[in-house]
């Protein structure tokens, strides 16, 4: 198990509009057994609009392979400063991350969507593997991606 | 300099170059097997074509590759669950699993990151560099050994593990060097060290209608299905979304409503080296270069190997020298050209004296002769011993060639040093070469040239006291040489000859002696010798020991010297005294310069009188019937045909093609070498298509059978010289 303690409040998650408070949420992410080598995985929340509002983790430090993570690409364009701070070591196959981070709680109930994308060496990319609104009901419900994440809990 | 950048990697790095070179040829396996199994496409076929195939055959299709071996794939989205599957182009249909292969990842995994992802990384990469580093140095050292760089492909002499090892890295080096400079270029672009990322493209002039069809999408028509990367479909949902098209040549946009292409980017020239190295690394798109480089990396276990044993060989070859001092800050440079390893002995004993008499001495084989490295020396001490007719020792190989290429003579005065046995005609004949070619040089002389007559303790102090004059030190060298190990053999029969002609000569043969484990397994002493190794025998009182020729091998089960006794002669007389029974102490000698190469050329034996032991020994193991012609010279066919039944039963089995002799006495008086100049046309044929020449025996007969060989192959441009230095013509001389 990785367990990550993202101490740092996420400067993408703060400069949302409205921000006022936050609240440490964390985020529980186990892969299937797929077969294959480590999984990068980009975690990131779309507004209501289903426009990009902020990366909240990057697994997997190779930025030429960031080109994978389609959806998460094309918003970003894989831009350095989104992932500043926020990036740790790829996820193998039956593994499970496991980030704690302190979420703006603008973000909850309020059409944010939170996704994410998943690639592995010599597979079939995974974009949008998971997408589940933020809400406070949501929390606590383990979703099934549909590829490579076996389920993904956000816990408040 | 280049030998230590040679060792070093290799000794450290053994297990890791083990164990990438094995896991990198089993990996060269997987393109080959992946090339063979892909479905052929038409050549002619357009991407549009294919992929038009496919998509009416998987109409959720989002992204079509083609890999290098021509293996096609497609991912697709069936509501909302993602696929993927090889594809056959002549369908469009699935016809299996995408997924990696199990043991090509695990392997893909060990071979490049050891399990241990960025680290292993780097560690894989050390491993590379260090290949790389051991080609380059092993490249220079085979050059340095065979003589220079035309002469790099020249067939080698001398123990079996240090030829071997060249052998292979001959065969394999160019591989090994590109293997190891592609994986170096692969870890710096995975690390992001290199520019090679892919340009941007600009698709920003989509038209933002949908629904153009493959085939009205000219890019697509024009592109054949062979320069396919990647053809990727734009989001469902997206109408300002695109088709990007990945090729052999670059990267463009397609609009999803017109059709049309908005724009292309040719690849950088860095993505296409990196890509060029890939292919050169993986075989991914050159399957058959990735077997060839995976057979070739399979030489580095057995190079580690055999490499590791031609150091520990050289290591206990030579005595270690306690509290060498460093070439730099040295002031007595000595410099050894040994050949059997006594003359280490006596530089241990002189490096020890001086030593104590307050100077710094750095001991070093004269093959490592650099004076840009000593430049603090006052004095340089050569010693130098001779190997065979007045060639350079093994350590002192390459000394003249390093002498004559410098500047100028070092300015700190030499001393030479020969030594040698006043029973050769040619004694001391190199150290005279390299005290001559010192002086030609204008190297100014401490002592004038001087020489020991068979490690003679008495005359090194002698010329130790002379040495201690000239440095203004009192200098006692007071050398012990160290006794070899003995084994004691026993007599088990004797066969006596010759008496009637004045040439008492005994055919001797000892039994085996037993061997302990370890020594059998290590191959060490009496384990393993072939017929033409040497016996040293210590005679009393001396601390010489006197060397004959094996005429047994291991396998033959006994241990068989042919002596002839001298008048006078302590070892002997003391040999052909022995009764079956008693015992003398002896030690082994390999002697591989006069082993014949393998394979089936035909051999040349020429010996005579007890010269016919070596030969008579090749030809009783000779196995597997190489054509084998013997020449013989003896005194007289009814007192000395040594071997002379056996003779006529090994030719009867096979073992022996052919058998000349010529008696130096009685009806028809003749040499040996009239024999030869009878079958002059014969030995010219057999010489020309490749046959080996081995001569056992006296210097005079052997002098004399060089000179009727001279005449023989002059007409075809050939001589004994140049046999000899191509390892054709070997010789075995007292």
């Amino acid at each position: 198990m990785k367990k990550i303690l993202a101490a740092l409040a996420l400067t993408t998650a703060l400069t949302l509009p409205g921000v006022a408070l936050a609240r440490p949420v964390t985020l529980t992410t186990t892969l299937k057994s797929y077969g294959g080598d480590g999984a990068y995985l980009a975690i990131y929340v779309t507004d209501a609009q289903g426009a990009y509002a902020g990366t909240l983790w990057m697994a997997g430090g190779k930025a030429k392979y960031y080109e994978h993570l389609a959806d998460w690409y094309r918003a970003t364009g894989g831009n350095a400063s989104e992932i500043n701070g926020i990036t740790g070591a790829s996820v193998g196959a039956g593994r499970t991350l496991e980030i704690t981070l302190d979420l703006a709680d603008a973000l909850f109930d309020a059409g944010y969507t939170l996704h994410v994308d998943a690639a592995v060496e010599d597979m079939r990319d995974s974009p949008n593997d998971v997408s589940v609104p933020l809400t406070s009901t949501n929390a606590g419900q383990a979703v099934q991606g549909r590829r490579y994440v076996a389920s993904l809990t956000y816990a408040m | 300099m280049t030998r230590l950048l040679h060792r070093w990697p290799g000794v450290v790095g053994l297990a890791l170059l083990a164990l990438l070179a094995v896991s990198g040829a089993a990996l060269s396996i997987f393109p080959a097997a992946e090339r063979l199994s892909s479905p052929r496409t038409d050549p002619t076929a357009s991407i549009a074509e294919v992929a038009s195939r496919i998509q009416s055959a998987i109409p959720g299709v989002e992204q079509i590759r083609r890999s290098p071996s021509g293996r096609i794939t497609a991912f697709w989205f069936d509501n909302g669950t993602p696929g993927s599957a090889v594809i056959d182009p002549a369908t469009g249909q699935a016809i299996g699993s995408a997924d990696p292969n199990q043991i090509e990842r695990w392997m893909t995994n060990l071979h490049r990151s050891l399990f241990l992802d960025d680290t292993g990384r780097l560690v894989s990469a050390a491993g590379a560099a260090s290949m790389l580093l051991l080609s380059i140095s092993g490249i220079l050292l085979v050059a340095r050994r065979t003589g220079g760089w035309r002469r790099w492909f020249a067939p080698l002499r001398g123990p079996l593990a240090g030829r071997i090892h060249v052998e292979l890295a001959r065969a394999a080096v160019l591989g090994l060097l590109l293997s190891s400079a592609t994986a170096l270029w692969m870890t710096a672009s995975t690390f992001s060290l290199l520019p090679d990322g892919p340009a941007a493209l600009d698709q920003s002039a989509a038209s933002g209608k949908k629904g153009a069809a493959l085939s009205a999408m000219p890019l697509l028509a024009a592109t054949p299905i062979d320069d396919l990367r990647e053809l990727t479909f734009p989001y469902p949902d997206d109408a300002t979304d695109v088709f990007t098209l990945k090729t052999d040549s670059g990267t463009g946009a397609i609009d999803q409503g017109t059709g049309q292409t908005l724009g292309w980017v040719d690849l950088t020239a860095w993505e296409r080296a990196t890509e060029t190295v890939y292919m050169l690394h993986t075989g991914r798109g050159a399957s058959l270069l990735g077997l060839l480089l995976g057979v070739m990396a399979l030489a580095v276990p057995a190079m580690g190997i055999t490499g590791l044993v031609v150091w520990a060989a050289a290591r206990r070859g030579r005595p270690s020298i306690k509290g060498n001092a460093s070439p730099s800050g040295a002031d007595v440079v000595v410099l050894v050209g040994s050949e059997g390893g006594s003359t280490w002995g006596f530089a241990a004993t002189l490096q020890a004296a001086l030593t104590k008499a307050g100077r710094r001495v750095h001991v070093a084989p004269m093959s490592a002769f650099a004076p840009g490295r000593t430049r603090a020396a006052t004095h340089y001490i050569v010693l130098a011993a001779t190997y065979g007719d007045g060639d350079a020792p093994a350590s002192a190989k390459g000394f003249l060639d390093r002498l004559s290429a410098l500047r100028a003579a070092p300015s700190a005065p030499v001393a030479v040093l020969g030594f040698g046995d006043r029973n050769f005609p040619r004694f001391c004949a190199y150290a005279e070469a390299v005290d001559t070619a010192a002086r030609t040089k204008g190297w100014n002389t401490l002592l004038p040239f001087d020489t020991i007559d068979r490690q003679s303790p008495q005359e090194f102090a002698r010329w130790g006291r002379t040495l201690g004059q000239a440095l203004g030190i009192p200098l006692e060298l007071d050398h012990q040489p160290v006794a070899p190990r003995t084994t004691g053999l026993t007599l088990v029969s004797r066969r006596d000859y010759g008496q009637e002609v004045q040439a008492s000569t005994a055919i001797l043969r000892f039994a085996l002696p037993r061997l302990g484990f370890l020594q059998r397994l290590m191959g060490r002493g009496f384990a393993r010798f072939e017929a033409g190794d040497l016996i040293g025998i210590l005679p009393q009182g001396s601390t010489v020991p006197r060397f004959y020729s094996l005429a047994s091998g291991s396998r033959d089960g006994f241990v068989e010297i042919v002596v002839r006794k001298h008048a006078g002669g302590v070892c002997s007389g003391m040999l052909t005294g022995l009764q079956p029974g008693q015992p003398v102490e002896a030690f082994l000698r390999r002697n591989p310069t006069f082993h014949p190469p393998r394979g089936r050329k035909p051999l040349i034996l020429i010996g005579a009188g007890t010269g016919i032991g070596p030969l008579a020994g090749l030809v009783r193991a000779n196995d597997r019937l190489r054509p084998m012609h013997l020449f013989f010279g003896m005194r007289h066919r009814d007192s000395d045909f040594l071997y002379g039944a056996e003779l006529a039963h090994w030719a009867s089995e096979g073992r022996l093609a052919s058998l000349a002799t010529a008696c130096s006495r009685g009806e028809h008086p003749r040499y040996v070498q009239q024999v030869i100049a009878r079958e002059s046309a014969a030995l010219a044929a057999a010489i020309g298509a490749g046959a080996h020449v081995m001569v056992c025996g006296g210097r005079e007969m052997a002098s004399g059978v060089a000179e009727t060989l001279a005449a023989i192959l002059e007409p075809m441009g050939l001589s004994p010289a140049r046999l000899k230095a191509e390892g054709r013509y070997v010789e075995d001389v007292y």
